[in-house]
């Protein structure tokens, strides 16, 4: 497929719709000099990649990403920073200084192009067949809940050792009364 | 659409993430970083599952025990700066330096 091609396709615009505010938004998270900026622009960029399982018609993994990112793990950053009481207006402290922030922007920029070339390289303009159906929930609790049932079991396992340890850490003992 | 598109904005978006990571000072917004590289690798995994039309939905089913365990993860994540900002009075990853010296 040529960059004619694409770019005459329909989807494609929405596709840039969706994915240019993403990446801005990714670049707010970690650039932002007001934390509560950067943790609600982690907002918008994890409801773009949303909005892209949801283009690719896996419904129900966008809307896990909505109620478990979105609904609960934004609400969890806002809480951290609020008891950590970081500096709630604008600084320059959040990040590192620039001899710093230069290796590190060079870093990313060559592990981009690498991905990016390894990329192209392997599947240069080949196209993703779309769904034809608009929804496939049913078949992903049936495979779930077949295939995928032990590993379920382990993960609900893991999420109840992570409350427990999550409340074990962050509790504050009570002070030892007279005499007890 | 194409795979390299998708393959593209996750490449981005890790590599974003990981500049973050590397910079950032504050422990929270270190977390927040590595989400960001989370939901790159979630990207991927959703468009291979979608372009190799996996009956088993592997890709789907792996996203979400990532998102399952990414979501354990924060929460011991915070538990732990909360810690270290209890006895430290800070949440700078700079003044973290007990066992250096």
């Amino acid at each position: 497929m040529t960059f004619g091609d694409w770019i005459t396709e329909i989807a494609n615009w929405a596709w840039l719709g969706i994915a240019i505010p993403t990446l801005v938004s990714a670049y707010f998270v970690v650039t932002a000099r007001n934390v509560v900026r950067a943790v609600l622009s982690l907002v918008v960029a994890l409801a773009g990649t949303a909005s892209l399982f949801m283009m690719l018609g896996a419904e129900f993994v966008g809307w896990t990403i909505v109620l478990v990112y979105i609904g609960a793990v934004v609400i969890l950053f806002l809480i951290g920073i609020m008891i950590t009481r970081a500096p709630l207006t604008k600084t320059a402290e959040l990040s590192q200084p620039i001899a710093m922030r230069t290796p590190a922007a060079l870093l990313s920029a060559v592990l981009f192009l690498v991905i990016a070339w390894a990329s192209i390289a392997s599947f240069g303009g080949e196209a993703i067949p779309l769904p034809d159906e608009a929804s496939r929930t049913a078949s992903i609790g049936e495979s779930l809940f077949t295939n995928w049932v032990i590993p379920f079991e382990v993960v609900s396992f893991v999420l109840l050792a992570a409350l427990i340890g999550g409340i074990a850490l962050a509790r504050q003992d009570a002070p030892e009364e007279e005499g007890a | 659409m194409t795979i390299v598109q998708f393959l593209l904005l996750g490449a981005a978006m890790f590599s974003i993430g990981l500049y973050g990571v590397l910079t950032r000072r504050n422990a929270v917004l270190v977390l927040a970083s590595l989400e960001l590289m989370l939901a790159a690798v979630n990207v991927n995994l959703v468009a291979f599952d979608i372009y190799l039309g996996d009956a088993l939905r592997t890709g789907q089913m792996i996203t979400l025990f990532l998102i399952a365990i990414a979501a354990a993860e924060v929460g011991i994540g915070i538990a732990i700066i909360l810690m270290i900002f209890r006895n430290r009075q800070s949440a700078d990853v700079d003044e973290l330096d007990t066992m250096r010296y």
